[in-house]
This record gives structure tokens, C-alpha cells and sequence, in this order.
């Protein structure tokens, strides 16, 4: 679950940079960035749960 | 956004004479938040921490921070440069040991690295290997830090997000709120996931036992003599940074005591309502979450807007303590992950909200993409930061098992590491006496 977690918060940070690098649009640009975010915090609460008794 | 090199007047200097106060604070409050039997180990664990990060900071780490507008490795991305890490001589051979800009950069992070360095290793007290933390430290100190500090203070990809795409003055960061404070939280986070809770700390059912800090003064000392060690952080910082005028030192001060004292005030506030009494130790952590965001937004916004991001913090402080040692489970004795990690992303957050810079509104600037920068910064702080450090740490673990073992758990750490505890002539309780 923590691998799990990494995994999504890494893939979260690549759409985030994608997102600055290949879009113009800052509003296309703006949306996939919070989408990036929102796979980080995925990722974030996969990496809690096995913390959580 | 990077401010032009050059020479620095010598009080940029006698600003950073005060920063280890920063640090002795810091060393002393976490030590108040432990317990007696491992306060001997936690003290000589952050001097030694401390010590090593600047040994460390100035062999390699310097070097793969730099400074901007300097040599560095860059690669091309959508046909826009990426300046990804520095690649300055080791051992501090390319600095002229003048009144430089560079000079002062380096020179006031030898202490900034130490401050970083003390946050995990309050998250680990009572747990944590002499040994172990000396290896992270060295971890965090020679790569971790340098590394973030390259993108955002030396010239790197981040804080030229509004050169290469518009994105209001690319990432900011005049206190070191990300790279000093988000940097070592996330650090304590991946530590205490790799050791686990205190002993006795949750139940088998998981109920969490409350384990108060031994000496409460400290805690509040502490706060006290961090203050002056801030307000001299985030001058220099904003200074050498961000290039704030001279001029504008006493709003970054001012700003910097509002945003302590409005979120102590907050915590006071919020734990009186949720525990009928002020919690004490709950308002120190939520004073340093203060400091930490006014490190991300001193030199920007205006005193009522200090306030407010200060109440915020302390807020945030309170209610993510309970939340994090209550529903999941994650003990962190000194506080860090809330009062450094979290405060600090708000603070990030908050700058990127509320940006205000009168020196740029007379060129037309408006700070538009400015929040998406910032929210850049942040993603990539949870991001990639947070994965590296704890893979280094797993890692390590690996090689070097970071937790003490059963005995330490009983004996605590100033007998089991140390042969001898804080405290001799007092013997608290029975538990934590062994004939020698």
C-alpha cells in the first residue's frame, strides 16, 4: 500500500509537470495541474492507510 | 525569480549571526516535548545533527545547490531550459569569501541546513538511533535539501516558472518555508513511517495514549528565543532571495511576529473550545506553524494579512495534530509534520493567494499564474520530495535498522545509547531507573 501510495504521488508530479510543459492554455493547464494534485493526495491517502489502525 | 548577484552591504551578515537562535530554540522546545529519559540523548542527537548537516552542506551539498546564474546542468523541455542541478566545486572552492550575494547565500544556509536537520529528528525522539539519524541527517544535508534549494533559491527550474511560462514570478519561497520546513516535515514523515510509534504509545485496539512533553517551560522558552533567530532568517532570506529592498525589513519582521503571535493566539482559542482548557504545548507547536508561514509570506503581504494566514496556521496546527495522532495513527512527539510540513504548504499556499509586491506594481505587473505556481512548488514537494526521502530512509533501514531495539523501548534512550541519563539525581519514575 505505501509502494502504492509512492507510486501515485510520482505519477501525480510527472502529470503536474507534463501539464506546465506541454499545455499553453492556462486554462487546459491550470485543470490538468489540480488533476496531478488530486493524484498526489490519492496517492497520499493510500500511503496513510496502512498507518491507520 | 532570482535577485542580481552582486555585493551585499556587512548587516546582511549580522542578520545571519542570529540565525542559530532559530536553531537553539527549535532543539530546545523539541527536547520539552520528549520525555526525561531521552532528553540527554535528544539534545546531543541535535547538536550532532546540526553539526554534521553543515560539515556535510559545505563538503558536496553546496555544490549541487549553487547559486543562480552559475554553471549548471539544464535540459531542454518543450524547447524551454530546465535547470535541474548545479554543478559548483566541492568543499566551497568556487566561493570568494567576500561581502558577495554568494558568500551570504552559503553562509547563511550552513545554519538553515541544521535547522532543517532538527525537524525529523524531533519526530523520531525517543526512538531513533544516534547513528541512524546522524546517516539521515547526512542524507537530507548532502542531497535532500541542496537539491530542492537548487530549484527554488539557485536559479533552477522552479523559481524560473515565470520567465519559461508566465507563471507570475515563478515559485517564491523568501524564508526557506519549502525548502527548510516542508523539506524537513516530509522528512519526518518517511521517519516516522519507517519507525513506527512510540511503545506503549496505541493500545492493541488503537487507542492512542496521550504521552506529555516533560518540561513545558522549555517548550515555551523555546518559542521565545526562536523568535528573534526567525525574524533575522526571514530578513536575510528575503534579502539575499527574493531581492526585498533594505527598506522594507521592518514589514518582514513585523509580519513575522504577527503571523507567531496570531496563530499561538488561534491555538489558544481552538483548544479551548475543543478541550475546555488552553493547551500549552498545542500553542507552542502552532507558534512555530506561525513562523513557518511567515517564512513563505513575510516580505509579500501586508500586517492584516500576516494575521490572518497566522490564525489559519494555528488552526491548521491544532486540528492536524489530533487528526494525525488520533484517526492515523501517526505519533510525531515534537509536532513537525503539522507545525513545519503542513503550516508550511499553507504558508505556500497563502503567498500565492495573497502576493502583493509594490516595488512591481508600478512596472505593470500583475501576478497572474502565481497560485499555479505555487501549487507547482507544493507538487512537487509531495511529489517527488516526498517518495525520495522516504526510499533514502527505507533504504537505509535496510542496510542500518533505524529503530532501537526492545531494550531502548523500556530503558529509554539516554541509558540504552548513552549509559546515562539528563536527569541522575531525580528519579521520575520506577520504569525509568536501572541500578548501574
Amino acid at each position: 500500500m505505501k509502494l502504492a501510495g509512492m507510486l501515485l504521488l510520482l505519477a501525480g508530479w510527472v502529470v503536474v509537470i507534463s501539464a506546465v510543459v506541454l499545455l499553453a492554455s492556462p486554462l487546459s493547464r491550470g485543470l490538468f495541474v489540480f488533476s496531478g494534485f488530486g493524484v498526489e493526495m490519492l496517492g497520499l491517502v493510500l500511503a496513510f492507510r496502512k498507518e491507520a489502525l | 525569480m532570482n535577485p542580481p548577484a552582486g555585493l551585499v552591504p556587512p548587516t546582511y551578515f549580522i542578520l545571519i549571526f542570529l540565525v542559530p537562535l532559530a536553531v537553539a530554540g527549535l532543539a530546545i522546545m523539541n527536547t520539552g516535548l520528549g520525555r526525561t529519559r531521552s532528553a540527554a540523548h535528544f539534545m546531543l542527537s541535535s547538536l550532532s545533527s546540526v553539526a554534521l548537516a553543515a560539515c556535510v552542506y559545505v563538503l558536496w551539498g553546496f555544490s549541487w545547490e549553487g547559486v543562480s546564474g552559475q554553471v549548471a546542468h539544464i535540459v531542454f523541455l518543450g524547447g524551454r531550459p530546465w535547470d535541474w542541478i548545479a554543478t559548483d566545486p566541492f568543499l566551497w572552492h568556487g566561493l570568494a569569501f567576500d561581502n558577495s550575494r554568494v558568500t551570504a547565500s552559503a553562509f547563511l544556509q550552513v545554519f538553515t541546513v541544521g535547522l532543517a536537520a532538527l525537524i525529523p529528528l524531533a519526530s523520531g525522539a525517543d526512538r531513533w538511533r544516534l547513528t541512524s539519524s546522524l546517516i539521515s541527517t547526512a542524507l537530507l544535508a548532502g542531497w535532500i535539501y541542496p537539491l530542492f534549494a537548487h530549484w527554488v533559491w539557485g536559479g533552477g527550474w522552479l523559481s524560473e516558472l515565470g520567465t519559461n511560462y508566465g507563471l507570475g514570478i515563478g515559485f517564491v519561497d523568501a524564508g526557506g518555508a519549502s525548502t527548510i520546513h516542508v523539506v524537513g516535515g516530509l522528512s519526518a514523515l518517511s521517519v516516522v513511517w519507517i519507525l513506527g510509534p512510540r511503545f506503549g504509545k496505541y493500545s492493541t485496539e488503537g487507542v492512542s495514549a496521550a504521552i506529555p512533553g516533560y518540561n513545558i517551560v522549555y517548550v515555551l522558552l523555546g518559542c521565545g528565543l526562536m523568535l528573534p533567530g526567525w525574524i533575522a532568517l526571514n530578513a536575510a532570506g528575503s534579502l539575499l532571495f527574493v531581492g526585498t529592498p533594505a527598506g522594507q525589513i521592518a514589514l518582514v519582521a513585523v509580519n513575522t511576529f504577527l503571523c507567531a503571535s496570531a496563530g499561538c493566539l488561534a491555538a489558544l482559542a481552538t483548544t479551548g473550545v475543543r478541550f475546555s482548557k488552553p493547551d500549552a504545548s498545542l500553542c507552542g507547536n502552532a507558534w512555530v506553524g506561525g513562523l513557518v508561514t511567515s517564512s513563505a509570506i513575510a516580505p509579500f503581504v501586508t500586517p492584516g494579512v500576516a494575521i490572518l494566514t497566522g490564525l489559519v496556521a494555528g488552526v491548521i496546527v491544532v486540528l492536524s495534530v489530533e487528526f494525525l495522532e488520533m484517526r492515523l495513527s501517526i505519533d510525531y512527539p515534537g509536532g513537525a509534520i503539522s507545525s513545519h510540513g503542513l503550516a508550511g504548504i499553507w504558508g505556500l499556499l497563502a503567498s500565492g493567494i495573497f502576493l502583493h509586491l509594490p516595488r512591481l506594481a508600478s512596472t505593470g505587473f500583475h501576478p497572474r499564474g502565481q497560485f499555479l505556481a505555487q501549487v507547482v512548488g507544493i507538487a512537487t514537494l509531495l511529489g517527488f520530495v516526498l517518495p525520495m526521502t522516504f526510499g533514502l530512509n527505507w533504504i537505509l533501514n535496510r542496510f542500518h535498522v533505524q529503530r532501537v531495539d526492545r531494550q531502548g523501548d523500556l530503558l529509554g534512550m539516554d541509558l540504552r545509547e548513552l549509559g546515562g541519563g539528563a536527569y541522575p539525581e531525580f528519579v521520575v519514575r520506577s520504569d525509568e531507573y536501572t541500578q548501574r
